[in-house]
């Protein structure tokens, strides 16, 4: 039986020839984005050493920060779930990011009181 | 994108039960939830990898010291293979997302254009991994060293060509006088890492007994990671006492002084755990990839075939393409946590 009270969802992506332009525009400039931001990356990495410093630990926030813009523009351009509806979105994401926060949070800590009862029990 | 999802629609029609609250179709929400237990997945062993890593003592390897090797060029170019690698990724996921955008416009040909390229693309990112793993097994020329003091140290500098090897006691296959060319790293590793080299003469597999005609090593510098009677942790030796303590450590006859490359038991580049978790990550990584391809040569089979074309929309191509960008999303934080940091 068919049923037309059923919206298909499927035919709404859609697009005209000018739109999809506009559309092409932005991929490529999330392109040149992505590519920069990585070479820059690797470019911070080769010149700053590792270490105990202060350098190297704002390095390694740059990194995090880069790392989530990146993503960020992979998940809401590539995956076009910045052109979804807020519901979904935030069905996606919020779950996701009260999860894994905590449990960076919970591990990493973990760790580090683990790490220095070892270190006690090792000397 | 025009469409559903940017009109306004009053909250009694969209929660009523008529349309999906999400505008979306089934299948591609179900990719959605599909996707955000997959990263979870991926978010568990990455943050696995942090635990041990900040619980770990010792010093932990460095990625720009670990992998710094090109196709064909030898070493010296940190980190630069594994950019190589991302900056594929990143275009195979930018053809995709075009594929995507010509399957919104009923663009036959653009879809199967650009889903070819993706799928080239991925090739090429498992054929790099593929490099990646080998070197990583096999390792360095020189290896990780344990000093006569006890401390470890990774060995960074020119290793000096190997000749050949002149039998001077006969063994189950060479005879005396014979000189070998063949295989001669492969033996010189096994040989050193099981303490069968003393005062330059290496015992060979078949018993034989030979002398080691070798170059000098040049420019060595040690690099030292656990601390030992003498050096510490973080120690760098360099110069002629550098060459000589590497020496010494080859020439011991003991076993278990050198290690060479990578397996699930130990490696030359850091603690155990850290080449389990390099093989588990990348791996697993690497495995979504894989099939990732293998997705993209399906759907592009039916695109060709006109499957979708007669459906009236791409909806399938968007799905596999959000599969797609979620292991290039993947790679940026493995890529990050795994080599920058």
């Amino acid at each position: 039986m068919l049923r037309d009270d059923i919206v298909e969802y499927s035919l709404e992506g859609h697009h005209s020839e000018e739109a999809g332009k506009k559309i092409r525009k932005k991929i490529l400039f999330v392109t040149v984005l992505l590519t920069a931001i990585t070479m820059f990356e690797v470019g911070m990495g080769m010149y700053i050493k590792q270490g105990d410093t202060w350098s190297w630990l704002i390095t390694k926030w740059v990194f995090v920060g880069l790392t989530l813009l990146k993503a960020g523009y992979i998940v809401l351009v590539f995956m076009h779930l910045g052109d979804e509806r807020k519901a979904l979105k935030y069905v996606i994401l919020v779950p996701y990011f009260i999860f894994v926060i905590y449990l960076i949070f919970i591990l990493l800590w973990e760790a580090l009181a683990i790490g220095d009862v070892w270190a006690v029990a090792f000397s | 994108m025009a469409g559903h999802a940017s009109k306004q629609i009053d909250a009694k029609t969209l929660w009523g039960g008529k349309m999906s609250p999400f505008s979306t179709s089934y299948g591609k929400l179900m990719m959605w939830f599909f996707l955000v237990s997959d990263a979870l997945t991926f978010s568990g062993l990455l943050i696995a990898y942090g635990f041990t890593r900040h619980d770990y003592l010792g010093s932990w390897p460095i990625g720009e010291e670990t992998f710094q090797s090109l196709p064909g060029l030898g070493h010296g170019y940190p980190l630069i293979y594994v950019a190589l690698m991302t900056f594929i990724l990143i275009v195979s996921s930018v053809t995709m997302v075009l594929a995507v955008e010509a399957g919104h416009r009923m663009d036959k040909k653009g879809v199967i254009k650009w889903m070819i390229a993706t799928i080239i693309g991925g090739f090429f990112f498992v054929g790099s991994q593929a490099w990646e793993w080998s070197h990583f097994i096999h390792g360095s020329e020189f290896g990780k060293v344990e000093l006569a003091d006890g401390s470890l140290a990774t060995v960074h500098g020119e290793f000096g060509e190997l000749e050949n090897f002149t039998v001077i006691t006969a063994g189950d296959h060479h005879e005396k006088g014979e000189v070998i060319t063949e295989d001669l790293m492969h033996e010189y590793q096994h040989a050193a890492a099981d303490g069968h080299i003393v005062d330059d003469k290496i015992t060979l597999h078949d018993g034989s007994i030979a002398k080691i005609a070798k170059h000098p090593n040049t420019d060595v510098e040690l690099y030292i990671k656990e601390d030992g009677g003498e050096y510490k942790m973080g120690d760098r030796v360099k110069g002629s006492e550098a060459i000589a303590m590497y020496e010494e450590a080859i020439n011991s006859g003991e076993a278990g002084r050198l290690i060479y490359g990578a397996n699930l038991q130990e490696n030359e580049y850091g603690p155990q755990q850290y080449g389990q978790f390099f093989f588990f990550i990348t791996g697993f990584h690497g495995f979504h990839v894989f099939s990732g391809v293998i997705i993209n040569i399906i759907i592009l089979l039916g695109v060709i075939g006109g499957l979708y074309h007669k459906r009236g929309h791409y909806e399938m191509v968007e799905k596999t393409g959000l599969y797609w960008h979620f292991v290039d999303l993947v790679w940026v934080f493995v890529f990050t946590f795994f080599y920058l940091v």
